[in-house]
């Protein structure tokens, strides 16, 4: 019997993503939120949590995946990470679910670009898979923050 | 480490804080049984609980002091002031070792054998006199000691018959026998119970007994009633947060009751409201601390740092209660010891020179704070001999910093305040005290930093006084709300100057271009503009496109210049509480945090400076200053478009430019001085290593330079954060104060750019990416420091 881990899941364009569960502070609707001029992209805005003021990544432009489609609102997942809370932007909230340690693979080769990097690793579950999210390196912008505030007006 | 551990640790240090205190208090009032009592107690506690605890040598000391403390107590005898200095020194010892067990866990290797051996003889040593005093010629003790105690004031403060405590009370009324009571009191020592608990578990004393002894204790001493707790401060600020958004919704409440006719449900919703600002205003009291908890440190210090300078001065606080956000006391507690060291050193006199001006032996040192529209003001004032106002003249025309026309023709009181700009002392020696000529500077820089301002008065003979005015909280600041393409934003009003409004159709004319960049004459002066809009690249959302409405332009000031914002919409001027933003979103230089606001939505806060120079409209400032030659000659606020510049001439670069507020001191070192620390060549400077960095390598890499072995090196001495890097250069041409415009931004290393200074081309020198270049690791060094 090898050791399990609870992960909690999350979609983004179709696909099933997670992480652990300790990482999680709380699951909320779709906040409104304040745009932050020349800030990187994926930076999505900022929302009021009760007070504190956290960001949100929107995790399909940080993957490199699509634009989500016109009129879907996202919903934020809001992890603990060292630098306090942030809320990532995703499609739709999944289960929280058990894996075992022995289903875990190394990421595939069909993911690209940036999203292999934050992938630490793939849970065969049955009839899909879950890709694990290494988050520090997620919410981690020191790799755009060279090309901040380039975008066309 | 152990839990009990820390707790003695804790608990210690906030003892150790009152012994100082009481020390001195002591020293002027030496008959006081009740604090002799109190100091006694301090100590046999601490030797108490280390000895449990298994400090042995912090144990020896403690005893040491214990014992001249019992001698005085029972009035065998004289508190004098090499006794206070003595007891000062093993407190200091103790809490010396008490840092040690902190970092360490041990009580270290030291046993202060000196101390020890010094502290008995002052024990056995009535007979010395306590003018003999080996180090430091002591003052002798003002007033006239009498004998402290007449056999009766020890037996009143043996705890055994206080009647204060629950002990004293059960023998007074005959429930226990004293020597009950010395052992639960021993006993007591070595666990943290309480006294009652002990007896009642001796089967001593009834449970009743104890209760009522307690309600007796309570209305005998009121005080010690009330209760504290220890809180974390991160639990306060938590409150705070919460208590803000319990605001919010609040509102949301009331405007929702408004449009219902529900009489109960608009009762609840008032009540609610009532009980929301309360609390808001409590939780907020929680974070305030008197400035007292800063103040108690100086009676100590005054009177370490009046003996040694020999002279006589008394300390007189006002204003303790004055409350303080914790943060701002955090942040004024050095600038504050630091003017009360300059008074002590520099302002006071000697007491021979104060009798021949005529004034009392005993210098007077005053402290009084105290809360006026919405700040709190600091003011510190000695009776000594004032400025020097002349002096401060010459100085400052020595340096170069004023020319002698212009030193003549301030005020007084400008130039006194000269003395806050870096690298001024008027003192003529170095003390190790103050003189050395940083302080003063700092001192500004940290009470500015907090949004505080700070002015010198002083009057030749009679004395100086500085004022401090900060404000009551960091926390909270008020704010203009502007918006700019369809966002919102805060301007802090620090920075804020005034608002204009061009009319619409005026609109186009108001705003004219002067070598591509706009400007806006205000007053027959010429304003740089900014587009906050195009400069926050919110797309063209905004107005600045229509002719037909009206211009809206915030005129702010950041580092000391001014520019014009132009922004959409003027809202209104509102308190914002202000948050940081996340690690992601500190990089950008346009916002200081953000806030949130009535709506519950989150608003950014604008670094004024951070965008003005994103807008490079500093530079741009001096480039239209020029082309508008009138104003000049009229105006003299034209020196803040002046920058007084340092040239320096280095190896075949020939002569470069640094602007002289970066630069700490110039000074000359004999080349033999220079020593090497791996690669780097380095030099001890005022106790610190502090690197050297040859600006002809850094500069021309390629070449190579004969380095001369001997001969002196001219070096400008650059500081930040404390640390300070040499820069060694050929030679120390001039000091000019030059309007500046920089062109061909160079891409060379090390250099911003170049412009001609007295006709001659000059590179401006990038000090602080030099810096960095040579020693990478310069302000995280920093940061560990």
């Amino acid at each position: 019997m090898g050791a399990s881990q609870q992960f909690c899941t999350f979609f983004l364009d179709g696909h099933v993503f997670g992480t652990p569960v300790p990482k999680v502070q709380e699951v909320i609707q779709h906040q409104e939120m304040t745009r932050v001029p020349l800030s990187p992209d994926v930076v999505s805005g900022l929302i009021n949590l009760r007070g504190q003021i956290v960001s949100a990544i929107d995790l399909r432009r940080r993957l490199g995946l699509p634009e989500r489609p016109d009129g879907q609102l996202p919903m934020n997942v809001v992890v603990r990470t060292n630098d306090g809370a942030v809320s990532l932007l995703v499609d739709e909230i999944g289960d929280v679910i058990e894996v075992e340690e022995e289903t875990l693979e190394s990421p595939p080769e069909t993911l690209q670009g940036f999203a292999r990097e934050v992938v630490s690793g793939v849970y065969k579950l049955s009839g899909r898979l879950l890709l694990a999210l290494d988050i520090d390196r997620v919410v981690d912008l020191s790799d755009l923050t060279k090309t901040k505030g380039t975008r066309e007006f | 480490m152990d839990e009990i551990v820390k707790d003695f640790l804790i608990e210690s240090a906030e003892n150790l804080d009152r012994l100082d205190q009481d020390l001195v208090k002591l020293e002027g009032s030496p008959s006081s049984t009740e604090l002799l009592a109190g100091i006694f107690r301090t100590i046999h506690t601490i030797k108490g609980t280390c000895g449990f605890l298994g400090f042995a040598r912090l144990e020896k000391l403690a005893h040491a002091g214990e014992s001249l403390l019992s001698r005085l107590r029972d009035g065998e005898l004289t508190l004098n002031a090499e006794i206070t200095s003595g007891l000062l020194a093993m407190v200091d010892a103790v809490r010396n070792m008490l840092a040690q067990i902190e970092a360490s866990g041990q009580d270290g290797e030291d046993d202060h054998a000196n101390l020890i051996a010094h502290l008995t003889e002052l024990q056995s040593g009535a007979a010395k006199p306590a003018g003999t005093a080996p180090e430091n010629a002591v003052t002798p003790p003002s007033s006239e000691m009498t004998k402290t105690a007449d056999g009766e004031g020890a037996a009143v403060c043996q705890e055994q018959a206080d009647p204060a405590k629950i002990g004293g009370v059960l023998v007074e009324r005959g429930h226990i026998r004293p020597e009950d009571l010395a052992s639960a009191l021993e006993l007591q020592e070595l666990g943290r119970r309480k006294i009652g608990e002990i007896l009642i578990a001796q089967g001593t004393v009834r449970p009743e007994d104890v209760a009522a002894a307690q309600q007796a204790v309570q209305a005998r001493n009121p005080e010690s009633a009330v209760e504290t707790i220890r809180v974390g401060v991160n639990l306060l600020d938590r409150l705070m947060n919460l208590v803000g958004e319990l605001v919010l919704a609040r509102n949301q409440l009331l405007q929702f009751s408004n449009s219902t006719q529900d009489a109960g449900f608009q009762a609840v919703s008032q009540r609610m409201n009532l009980i929301a600002t309360e609390l808001q205003e409590e939780v907020m009291k929680t974070r305030m601390q008197p400035i007292g908890n800063v103040w108690n440190k100086f009676p100590r210090m005054v009177r370490d740092l009046a003996l040694s300078c020999g002279k006589d001065v008394t300390l007189e606080m006002e204003g303790q209660d004055t409350e303080l956000d914790r943060t701002i006391i955090e942040a004024i507690k050095d600038p504050l010891t630091h003017l009360v060291r300059n008074c002590i050193d520099h302002g006071i006199e000697t007491p021979e020179m104060r009798r021949q001006a005529g004034k009392e032996a005993a210098g007077m040192l005053k402290l009084r704070a105290f809360h006026e529209g919405g700040q709190v003001n600091i003011e510190i004032s000695d009776d000594g001999a004032g400025l020097n106002g002349e002096r401060i003249r010459q100085k400052a025309v020595e340096r170069g910093l004023v020319t002698s026309q212009q030193a003549t023709r301030m005020s007084d009181r400008d130039i006194f305040n000269m003395i806050f700009l870096p690298g001024f002392s008027t003192a003529e020696k170095i003390t190790n005290v103050s003189g050395r000529g940083v302080g003063m500077d700092v001192v500004k820089t940290n009470v500015e930093k907090i949004g505080g301002t700070v002015d010198v008065q002083s009057t030749a003979r009679k004395g100086t006084t500085v004022k401090i005015k900060i404000p009551l909280t960091l926390a909270i600041i008020p704010a203009l709300m502007v918006t700019s393409g369809g966002e919102r934003f805060a301007i802090p009003q620090v920075s804020l100057l005034e608002l204009v409004r061009l009319e619409a159709g005026e609109g186009g004319k108001g705003i004219e271009m002067v070598q591509g960049a706009p400007v806006h004459r205000l007053r027959g002066r010429l304003l740089p503009v900014v587009y906050l809009n195009r400069e926050l690249q919110l797309g063209l959302a905004g107005k600045d496109s229509r002719r037909d409405c009206p211009t809206n332009i915030v005129v702010v000031q950041a580092d000391g210049r001014e520019f014009g914002l132009v922004v959409d919409e003027i809202t209104d001027t509102e308190e914002i509480v202000v948050k940081p933003m996340g690690k992601q979103l500190k990089g950008i230089s346009a916002y200081s945090g953000a806030t949130i606001m009535g709506d519950g939505r989150v608003a950014l806060i604008l670094d004024i400076l951070g965008l003005a120079q994103r807008a490079r409209v500093i530079s741009e400032a001096r480039e239209s200053a020029l082309s508008d030659k009138e104003k000049a000659n009229k105006r003299e606020e034209l020196r803040s478009d002046r920058q007084t510049l340092l040239l320096v001439q280095c190896g075949a670069q020939g002569r470069m430019a640094i602007p002289l507020s970066l630069v700490a001191r110039l000074e000359e070192f004999p080349a033999s001085t220079i020593e090497m620390a791996g690669a780097q060549e380095v030099t001890q400077y005022r106790g610190q290593i502090m690197p050297l960095i040859r600006l002809s390598r850094v500069l021309d890499a390629d070449k190579e330079f004969a380095v001369a072995a001997e001969g002196r090196l001219q070096v400008v001495v650059y500081s930040e954060a404390g640390r300070s890097v040499g820069l060694v250069v050929d030679r120390i041409v001039d000091i000019v104060d030059e309007t500046l415009v920089v062109q061909n931004p160079a891409e060379r290393r090390g250099v911003t750019g170049s412009a001609v200074i007295q006709k001659r081309v000059t590179d401006l020198l990038d000090v602080a990416r030099v810096v960095r270049e040579v020693i990478p690791g310069f302000s995280e060094s920093t940061a560990r420091v």
